[in-house]
């Protein structure tokens, strides 16, 4: 089957932010073609939060990258709102570029008139609340900072698609609680769709209005959850620890069948 | 799942956000405050003590001991061993008939000149090996051999080709510093981390536009490292070339000045073309590469404290 990322025009108005439809990927691996990804199907909505989570080898990660259009799928379709902004797990600033330029560029190479960039950036640095960090050097900041400045950066490109790849992973717990906080309030003041990968259960339930659980080798859509505890929550919130032991059973059941095989 | 309890007034779940925010920018402010690391530029005494200091003792312990073997008489023939005092007689001598500076002259701007050119040839041609694959398989591997052959082999096919004038210095100087500087070029790009050239990818910074703002700025460290000891070769090929090939036509450059001194077996002259070939090199290094370096490097976090 032909792959075909169809890019929308702005103008256009389309009722999705993504829509991946029986995308299937496979590697060339030591034994033969290797199945990552099995006839995934999924929408975003625009202004959605979903997070996609899932143990090791589910191949989210992957499908992130077909998403962003770093990868073609080897089955199926991929339809994106417009080019999405990707986050990743390590800041991926630019350490040549102030946290400020860093932002410039993305502005730049969106296409942003000169004299508009250093007024966006303000603002976008304003945003994740690191407003007078604009001439900081990339190694001046700390953890969580960098990852705010990221964001800020991806926010940067205007996209109505923000993917992140298990964005706090590495960040210590007290920064991460922080930065769900931010990252929930500025979701709801840009209205971005977010598809948010993470393997942490109780990120997934804190963020999201929707958690889709995949399965591992070969990555297929095990189960589905609607999140409607109102935000804001906090992730020690009762009901957001009662989804999650909810959605970890069957986590750990998805991972228990591998040790049968 | 959801507490039906929370889905109280709408201006309630409003002010409930509006604190929560507030709270959360006060622990934000908070956090970046404990994790801000204060960095300070070291003051000159320090550095003084540090980096100025020990060279010049080294230097001052090399001219007693040098001093040392004429006076002790360990060294007797002035033949073999000039004073100290002789050297500087000699340079003395050179400074009051307004030599000295021509002589330094004459060899700097060759091989600052063969230099640039070097550069203006090195990078594109680092540029086109790193990143055609064909081009990198067919000459990549000639390129690195090339900078293990010393420079001097290169005199006598040039003396050949274009005859004893500054042609045959430019290209010695071209043949020795050009593939220095494409091979910086090329592990400075080869070591440019994926991360970025992903992320570049995924703000619509591909072909040259990701070459220009992603892999030149991403490669810039590997390439001033390239141009250093482009550098260094550049002027060691220049005097390998300027000793072999004098001719009156071509000035008196150090090269000259050394087998000058070697003809009239003067060995104070000597020791002054050696100290004069070393000072350039040196003050080059010292004051275009190093700071260069030490800057962008500085700039991106990578120069540790000691």
């Amino acid at each position: 089957m032909a792959t075909a990322i169809a890019k929308a025009e702005r103008a256009e108005s389309v009722d999705y932010a993504a829509r991946i439809e029986h995308v299937s990927k496979s590697f060339a691996g030591p034994a033969g073609q290797q199945l990552v990804l099995d006839d995934i199907t999924l929408d975003v909505a625009p202004g959605e939060f979903v997070t996609l989570l899932g143990a090791s080898g589910c191949g989210k990660s992957t499908l992130l990258n077909l998403v962003a259009g770093l990868d073609d799928p080897s089955a199926g379709s991929i339809k994106t709102d417009g080019r999405p902004a990707l986050m990743f797990q390590e800041h991926a600033l630019f350490p040549w570029l102030t946290a400020g330029k860093n932002i410039e560029l993305a502005l730049k190479l969106g296409g942003v008139p000169k004299n508009e960039r250093r007024g966006r950036a303000d603002e976008l640095l304003a945003l994740v609340r690191l407003q007078g960090s604009y001439d900081k050097r990339v190694h001046e900041l700390s953890g969580g900072m960098r990852q705010r400045v990221a964001l800020a950066r991806a926010l940067a490109q205007e996209s109505r698609l923000l993917l992140m790849d298990e964005p706090f992973a590495a960040l210590d717990a007290i920064t991460r609680d922080v930065l769900h906080d931010e990252l929930t309030r500025i979701w709801a003041e840009t209205g971005v769709s977010v598809l948010f990968v993470t393997h942490n259960v109780r990120e997934a339930v804190r963020l999201a209005q929707r958690v889709v659980l995949l399965s591992s080798r070969p990555g297929r859509v095990a189960h589905e959850w609607t999140v409607d505890i109102p935000q804001p929550r906090r992730i020690e919130d009762a009901p957001v620890a009662e989804l999650s032991i909810e959605i970890t059973e069957q986590l750990r059941g998805e991972i228990r069948r591998h040790g049968q095989q | 799942m959801a507490s039906s309890d929370t889905k109280s007034g709408l201006t309630d779940t409003r002010q409930a956000q509006a604190d929560g925010n507030r709270q959360t920018a006060g622990l934000e402010a908070g956090l970046d405050a404990l994790e801000n690391v204060a960095t300070a530029r070291t003051p000159f005494s320090v550095t003084f003590r540090a980096k100025i200091l020990p060279p010049l003792i080294a230097t001052g312990v090399v001219l007693v001991i040098w001093q040392a073997l004429i006076t002790f008489n360990v060294v007797t023939d002035p033949t073999r061993l000039p004073s100290p005092g002789d050297v500087a007689a000699e340079f003395k001598d050179a400074w009051l008939k307004g030599k000295l500076l021509g002589y330094i002259w004459t060899s700097a701007e060759r091989g600052l000149l063969g230099f640039l050119l070097a550069l203006a040839i090195g990078t594109p041609l680092g540029l086109i090996v790193a990143r055609v694959k064909f081009v990198r398989a067919a000459i990549g591997p000639v390129l690195s051999g090339l900078q293990s052959l010393p420079s001097v082999a290169w005199v006598p096919p040039a003396v050949l080709w274009l005859g004893l004038n500054n042609s045959m210095m430019y290209a010695v100087i071209l043949l020795g510093a050009v593939p220095s500087i494409a091979n910086g070029l090329v592990s400075g790009i080869d070591q440019v981390p994926p991360l970025f050239l992903r992320a570049g990818r995924t703000m619509g910074a591909t072909g040259w536009k990701g070459a220009w703002h992603i892999v030149l700025p991403a490669s810039l460290p590997g390439y001033l490292a390239g141009l250093k000891q482009g550098w260094a070769f550049s002027w060691r090929s220049l005097m390998a070339a300027e000793i072999i090939a004098s001719s009156p036509d071509l000035g008196i450059g150090l090269g000259a000045l050394l087998e000058n001194g070697r003809n009239a077996s003067s060995m104070p002259m000597i020791f002054e073309a050696i100290f004069l070939i070393l000072f350039v090199g040196i003050a080059v290094d010292l004051l275009i590469f190093s700071p260069l370096e030490r800057r962008v490097l500085r700039s991106r976090g990578l120069l540790v404290k000691s």
